[in-house]
Order: structure tokens, then sequence, then C-alpha cells
């Protein structure tokens, strides 16, 4: 006992020691070391941001400072714009797939490759390609995936002997083709998650489920995963904040059309904001998109912290 | 019963291979894409080429604007990568080691950019990048990307210098080390993993990001590779295997990257969710 506390002791006085000595050096340190931190964030991360807000409350081309002040009326002019909720409505119907087909698929492949064997190693490799490959030069790949004179899709639909179908051009298929790259880009990562939470799962507990019986469809669903709810919640999130900001895989697939009906919230406020310099009125949108980001967030938050508890 | 076992790993392994081939399918399809003719295209997008006629690759290995492109994001992804390093574990140093007024609120602040949505601040970004001169320089993709890159890398940073042993911080004092001594010479030294996790992360993010330099850059002899991706697709519209080929190029370092970096990839992503 008394071996246990000396060395304590010592280090305590040790520690006051350090903490006298050392204030003089203390504000040096942290006035060298913290503010290009600072100044970079704040400069292009939250300014930015307290800009859009501002902006948003102004019919503005960019050009000299804000001045025509038009409060509300972008807001007004966006809710009333259909294709604003075309890009709304895609940018749901992105969170759902992510949710009820993309994290499912993960959960299970991972599932099936999370023990460490040289097979599995590899499988995940693959699994995981995507994710590591530009979402610009994904979306080219699939656009030659799904181009209804070379693609393909053009070349089943000849085999099958249908006429072919020019996916992207169609109003009724171009979204889900972008959704189903959406998912091809992403399930890795979200698999990675999941294997890196199956691996810290204790194998006893998996051994003795097994004693008792469970097939391992049992062992999955009352032991495993239970046990990476955790896990499964962190995916969630990155899936939903990360579908509200799909941007790269929509330009070179459809760039919003046909007829402007596979823009995101992001492709919105880029193709009417930016490219047609109404400042704005695109800043406008981004503030949407900004809160609904930020409420999804603390929304999210609290449901799982309640879920926690419960 | 090892009857079973035996259909279920069957089983097991035929939806592996089913999923990895819908994966990896339109991958080989680009790659082979690149050695056939239009026409062999049309009537084979798939399955490998009749004759290997690699000109397409050779015809863009050759092209000076291909390594420019290539040249312009690697000069942008290091730069952001070292600042993101230095800027992001010196802030991350001090909220781990000294205790001053206001520090908790202050790292509270940094770690904003966790909830915020990069594309939110694009506009207002272009503008300030306008007004400050840096369109169409390479600081108008590093400094915002090293920006919104600072968060998780705080973050992360913080984490592993709360886990080094503070004797060894002790021992230092009694040497009479500064803190900024110390940060320099003993936590950097020592926080190699972290460095490379974060650096790869990074890395791959302004390596492949796309709206930023969409945005700030014009001047195509200063394009990332993305931008002269998609500047070639507007040039050679429907002669896919052009542009099966350029695709198939460039996709090439960050798939060799991947393979020697995994362990850092995957590293980061465990680390980043742990965060809850």
């Amino acid at each position: 006992m008394t071996t246990m506390t000396r060395p304590a002791v010592h280090k305590r006085s040790n520690a006051d020691r350090l903490r006298q000595g050392l204030a003089s050096g203390k504000f040096t340190a942290v006035l060298i070391l913290l503010p290009p931190a600072l100044i970079l964030f704040s400069l292009f991360v939250i300014l930015p941001l307290a800009d859009a807000a501002y902006y948003s409350v102004f019919s503005w081309n960019g050009y000299g400072t804000p001045s025509n002040f038009v409060g509300t009326q972008n807001y007004t002019r966006l809710l009333d714009h259909s294709v604003f909720h075309t890009a709304l409505w895609n940018t749901a119907k992105l969170i759902l797939v992510s949710l009820i087909i993309q994290m499912p698929l993960a959960l299970g492949l991972a599932l099936l490759v999370y023990r460490k064997t040289p097979t599995n190693t590899l499988f995940r490799l693959v699994f995981f390609l995507p994710y590591i490959l530009a979402e610009v030069a994904a979306g080219l790949i699939w656009s030659f995936v799904f181009d209804g004179d070379y693609g393909i899709t053009a070349f089943m639909f000849q085999a099958l002997g249908q006429e072919s179908v020019y996916v992207l051009a169609d109003r009724q298929w171009a979204f889900p083709a972008i959704m189903t790259v959406i998912v091809w880009k992403y399930f890795g990562f979200h698999m990675m998650i999941y294997i890196a939470a199956l691996q810290s799962v204790p194998k006893d507990l998996i051994e003795a489920a097994k004693l008792e019986g469970a097939k391992p469809r049992q062992v999955a669903l009352f032991v495993q995963i239970p046990l990476i709810k955790h896990a499964i919640v962190v995916s969630g999130f990155f899936a939903i904040i990360g579908s509200l900001q799909i941007f790269d895989i929509i330009i070179p697939m459809t760039n919003g059309g046909p007829s402007n009906s596979t823009h995101t919230i992001v492709t919105y406020l880029y193709t009417f904001g930016l490219s047609r310099l109404n400042i704005g009125f695109g800043s406008a949108a981004a503030v949407v998109l900004f809160v609904l980001a930020i409420g999804i967030a603390l929304f999210y938050q609290r449901a799982t912290a309640k879920e926690e508890r419960a | 019963m090892s009857g079973a076992t035996t259909t279920r790993n069957t089983l097991r392994v035929i939806v592996l291979i089913l999923v990895a081939s819908l994966v990896i399918g339109p991958l080989l399809a680009s790659f082979f894409g690149g050695f056939k003719s239009n026409a062999e295209l049309r009537t084979n997008p798939l399955g490998l080429p009749d004759t290997w006629n690699a000109e397409n690759y050779v015809a863009i290995f050759l092209d000076g604007t291909f390594w420019r492109y290539l040249g312009n994001s690697f000069l942008i992804s290091s730069m952001t990568v070292l600042l993101t390093l230095v800027v992001g574990a010196a802030a991350a140093y001090v909220f781990s080691q000294i205790r001053f007024f206001g520090s908790k609120m202050i790292l509270s602040y940094l770690l904003l950019g966790l909830m915020f949505p990069f594309a939110a601040a694009i506009l207002p970004l272009f503008i300030k990048v306008r007004d400050l001169g840096l369109l169409d320089t390479y600081w108008a993709v590093i400094l915002p990307q090293t920006a919104f890159g600072l968060s998780l890398a705080i973050l992360l940073f913080k984490a592993f210098f709360d886990q080094l042993p503070r004797e060894l911080f002790e021992a230092a004092y009694v040497d009479g080390c500064s803190y900024l001594r110390f940060f320099w010479s003993f936590t950097l030294p020592l926080s190699t993993p972290i460095l490379a996790t974060v650096g790869v992360f990074v890395f791959v993010q302004s390596w492949n990001n796309f709206l930023l330099p969409l945005v700030v850059l014009n001047d195509r002899s200063i394009y990332t590779w993305p931008l002269g991706m998609m500047q070639f697709q507007g040039e050679y519209l429907t002669q896919w295997n052009m542009i099966l080929a350029f695709v198939t190029l460039t996709i090439t370092p960050a798939v060799i990257f991947f393979l020697a970096a995994q362990k850092y990839i995957v590293a980061g992503l465990t680390g980043g969710s742990v965060k809850g």
C-alpha cells in the first residue's frame, strides 16, 4: 500500500512545481501555437457561414457591396421554386437510401468479412476501393456504364432484344441511377466502421451464445449488432450529413438534368447561385442547407442519446 | 452439422464474389475500355479488348496537360497536408498540455467545423477568396481546405496527445524544457502514427476535392486533376475510349496510394468514429 501511494505524492508535487515553473512560458506558447488555427478557421469557416446568412437577404450578383436589401424575398422565391422542391426531395431520397439500403448492406457484409483472414482482408479492400476514388471519377465511369449507345446498360438492353434506354437522360431513371452509384461508392466506408466495432466485440460472448445453441443469424441479431449500436449510430450520422452534401457525383453524371430532375441542395445552390451569380439567392439555399444539417445533427444526437439511456 | 457449415460458407463466398464483381466491374470496364476502339466499345463494353491497343493511354501520357493537372493536385494536396498537420497539431497541443482560462470554449469553437457542411460556405468563400486576390492561385484551395480539415485534425491530435505519458513532460521540465521546445522535440516526434493517419486522410480528401477548385480556379493551367478530367470529358464528349483511358490513368495513383497507405486510412476511419 505504501509503495503505491508514495510515487503518487511525489508525482503531484512534481506537477505543482511544473505549473509554477512554466507559468511564464505558458502564455508565449499559447500565443504562438493557437492563433494560426483560430485565424484560419474563423476566416475560412465561421466567417463565410455568417456571410451566407448576411448575403441571403440581399439581391446581389457578388460585385461591389451588397446594397439591394430584399428581406426574406430570396427565401420565399426559393420555397416557391419547384426545382428546389425537387432538390429537397432528392436529398431526402438519398438519406433514405443510405439508411434503408446502404447501411444494412454494409452491416451484412461486415458480418461476413470482419474476421481476420487473408481472403476477408482481400474482400474488405475491394469493397472499400470505391470510397477512395474521387467522386468525379466514379461519376464519369458510371456515366459510361449508363450510356445509352456505348454503355453496359445499353449492351444489356440489346442482349435482351430491347430498345436501349438512355438512363441518365431519362427523368424516371436518372436519379435511381445516381443513387445506385452513391451506394456503390460509400457502402465500404460504413462497412469499415462496423468491422472495427465487430472486432472489438469480446469473443467469449459469441462463444457463449453459440454454446447455448444460437445460430449464426441469432448471434448476429442478438449479440453482435446490439453490441455495435454505437458504431451504427455514428455511421448513420455520417450517412445523413454526407447525403446532404452530395454534389460531385451528380455533376459528371447528369449536371442536375434532365430538366432539373436530379438536383440536390448543393447542385442547386451551385447552379442557381454561383453559375448565374445570384449570390444572395444561392446564399439563401446555403442557409437552408446549414439549418438542415445543424437541425438534423442536434435532433439525431438527442434521439440517439435518449435511446441509449432507455 | 459440418455439412450445414460448408453450405453456409459456400453461400457466403458466392455472395462476397457477387458483390465484389459488382464493385470492380465498372473499374475493369474502364481499364479495358481505354484499350478498345470506340466501335468495339459499342459491341463489347465489358469484356477484354480484342487487341490491346495502348494508343489512348500513350496519347494522354505524352500530353503535358495531364501531368500539369496531376502536378497541381499534388502540390495543393501536399501543402494542405503540411499546413493542417502543423497548425492542427500546434492547436491540439495547447488544448492537451496547457490549462488556461477559456480553453474549453475555444476548443468547442474549433470543433464546430465537424457539424458544418462545407458546401454551405462555398458562395461566400468564393467572394472571400476573390476579395483577398487569391482566385486562380494554389492558396485559394489550400487555405479553405486546411481550415475545414482543422476540426477533425485537432480532435484526433488531442485524443492522441492526451495519451502521451505525462512523466515524460515532467522529466523534460526538470531539464529546463519549455512548452514550445517540448512540442517540437517530444510531442511531434512521438506522434508519427497519428500524423500519418491524419495526413493520409487530409491528402485523399484534398486530392479528390472537386467543389472548391471548381469554384475558385478558372485558369486551366492551375486546374487540379478532377477539374482537368471534366474538361477532358467536355472535349472528347462521346469518345468514351479516350475518356475511360484518362479516368483510369488518373485513378491509378489513388489506388496505389490506397493500397500502400490502407493501414492509416482505416485507422483514420475508426479513429474518427470514436468521437460519437
